[in-house]
């Protein structure tokens, strides 16, 4: 065995330990990904002799049965309705917001911004009720709207500020020449700004729309019916219901993180970018 | 206003904007839209943005103040003023400092392992070889699934008949334990879940970091005869400072906001055992709509959050 390394490239137990190490960390990852995935081809008599492998029958039933049911498709709509709601008011308002930021000097300027990063500060959990107050006061109780508008304001603040710094670094020159040619701001802002910034809107755009497809405690506070409920609070109720038809909660789960990991690996890069970047730079 | 100072009003307002020649702009001054065309995007485009964000972000917090010195279920109107009792009465909690406890552990676990383990990775998988961006794909997967689905994939997980868990206990011939179930373990199962979701989401951050670094710099460390370890802790790892800085503060947020993961493992039990802030202030303030109660919780949060926040960034990313 050993001529037959010295043959090779040198062994380098560093390379080893990585490559171990590295594995190691994907089967943690991994694992439970993979157990719920196939968990929910497997019947529950199953289950319990045979989490880790493969099912020896493939129950098809489970994944059909919710496929073909109302309920799935509901909580999905309901989800998308109230993402898309808050993706394009979080992007006409905040991209509004950050023009004039970027583009007109007036008094009063910086300090507007810092008033609007105040909401970097602190989670929305912390004014919740009262929240839940102000939204049952304005009729928005129980409502898509009452969901994505207090969605929208606490983005506000990470979206203004992305948007104005990609704003900011639109050569002026493209304005100056706008202008000097009968282009009026609002114009500029709607041909040359906007197209210009589709990386930076798409960003934004997927952070917004992972928070709003994953928020659970607004959701959970401002919907009563559940016609309306988003995934996170129909899958919770399902879970409620069928407490240990693990499953069928299995094939429940994949079924609705489906949709994010497809959205994940279509648009890996804006997403990296967007999760990471718009923390750091925020 | 007459048309002369209109332009005086222009040039001032704009010359620090461009910061360049006063010459280069003057025909705008003249035949280009005047400080109107300006007045109207500030009056169309900015009231937005402060209406919404003062409506649902500013006021609720101001709200939260107010609330929190009466005694009220949120119907009608506030009238039972009680001052600051229910501050007292979070504060004689023991569940309070139990959530507390729970806060500074999962910001200890965080920095302990998960920011080690985000770092070694990081180191790794900077390196270009074939797999190394799948990798870095799949660590970073748990972070966009969504809390709730994260929870209940781990109650599964966890579960002492069904479970994972229980399925390794007993092919030892082992009782399966219900770590959900026992005040002693299910802090620690919550933690792991923590480990689980957020490591990925740290790792790219040094990883982005790693990829901005003036590589001439470890160049240089390594002509100069540097070790590969030596050029890692004396070179790589001081410039990557500002980015675990950024990595804690995230931590420390992250730890003060969780919520939606709690939920579906335990939901803060068994006898609020794993309760972080915001799922205390879930059970005994909105759950039960104890108005004032809750509200008493939400403003010590956000004081603690705010006061982080500023600390924090005076300390420890003065320069940033």
């Amino acid at each position: 065995m050993s001529s037959v390394d010295a043959t090779r490239t040198p062994f380098d137990p560093a390379v080893l330990f990585k490559a171990l190490f590295l594995a190691l960390v994907a089967v943690f990852v991994l694992v439970p990904l993979l157990a719920t995935l196939l968990g929910g081809f497997k019947s529950l008599g199953e289950l319990r002799v045979n989490p880790f492998g493969l099912p020896q029958h493939w129950e098809w039933q489970n994944y059909a049965d919710i496929l073909f049911s109302v309920r799935y498709w509901q909580l999905l709509r309901n989800s998308l309705i109230i993402s898309s709601l808050a993706v394009a008011l979080t992007l006409i308002v905040a991209s509004m917001a950050a023009f004039t930021f970027a583009h007109i000097k007036f008094y009063g300027s910086s300090m507007l911004l810092s008033y609007l990063t105040l909401g970097l500060l602190f989670p929305a959990a912390t004014a919740v009720l009262p929240l839940f107050i102000k939204v049952r006061d304005l009729g928005l109780l129980d409502t898509y709207f009452g969901v994505a508008l207090p969605q929208v304001a606490f983005s506000l603040a990470m979206s203004v500020l992305l948007l104005r710094r990609f704003f900011k670094d639109i050569p002026y020159e493209l304005l100056e020449a706008a202008l000097v040619d009968g282009c009026s701001y609002i114009k500029f802002f709607r041909y040359v700004t906007l197209p210009l910034s589709r990386p930076i809107l798409a960003t934004v755009g997927t952070i917004t729309f992972v928070n709003s497809w994953n928020a659970y405690l607004l959701p959970l506070v401002m919907l009563n019916t559940d016609a309306l409920y988003p995934w996170p609070l129909g899958i919770m109720v399902y879970q409620g219901e069928y407490s240990s038809e693990w499953h069928l909660i299995l094939a429940f789960i994949t079924l609705t993180i489906l949709p994010t990991i497809l959205l994940f690996l279509l648009a890996q890069k804006h997403i990296v970018a967007g999760l990471t970047a718009g923390a750091v730079k925020g | 206003m007459e048309a002369g100072q209109l332009t005086v009003a222009r040039r001032i307002a704009s010359s620090p904007v461009i910061g360049v020649a006063e010459t280069s702009f003057s025909p705008i001054a003249v035949r280009g839209p005047s400080w109107d065309g300006r007045f109207t995007v500030l009056i169309l485009f900015l009231p937005p943005a402060l209406m919404l964000f003062t409506l649902f972000v500013v006021l609720p917090v101001g709200e939260a103040a107010w609330y929190s010195a009466f005694n009220w279920n949120g119907f009608g109107r506030p009238t039972n003023w009680v001052g600051f009792d229910n501050y007292r009465f979070v504060l004689e909690t023991r569940a309070f400092w139990l959530a507390l406890r729970n806060n500074g552990l999962i910001i200890a676990v965080s920095l302990a392992i998960q920011l080690p383990l985000a770092l070694t990775l990081a180191l790794m998988l900077a390196e270009r070889f074939r797999g190394a961006v799948a990798l870095r794909m799949l660590f970073f997967m748990p972070y966009i699934l969504a809390e709730i689905a994260t929870g209940l994939i781990f109650s599964f997980v966890y579960d002492g008949d069904y479970g994972l868990v229980a399925s390794i206990w007993r092919s030892f011939g082992a009782e399966p334990p219900h770590l959900l179930a026992s005040t002693d373990t299910s802090m620690l199962a919550v933690l792991i879940v923590v480990v689980w979701k957020y490591f990925g989401f740290h790792m790219m951050l040094f990883i982005a970091a790693l990829q901005g670094l003036d590589k001439t710099l470890i160049e240089a460390a390594r002509i100069d005869g540097a070790t590969r370890s030596q050029t890692l802790r004396h070179v790589v790892i001081p410039l990557l400072y500002p980015t675990i800085r950024l990595s804690i503060f995230f931590a420390i947020v992250g730890s003060l906001q969780l919520f939606d993961l709690v939920m579906p493992l335990t939901r803060g039990g068994p006898a609020d055992s794993s309760n972080t802030m915001v799922s205390f202030l879930y059970n005994n303030g909105i759950s039960r709509m104890r108005v004032g109660y809750g509200s008493a919780i939400g403003v010590i949060l956000f004081v603690i959050c705010v006061t982080f926040a500023f600390t924090y960034k005076r300390w420890f990313m003065r320069d940033e």
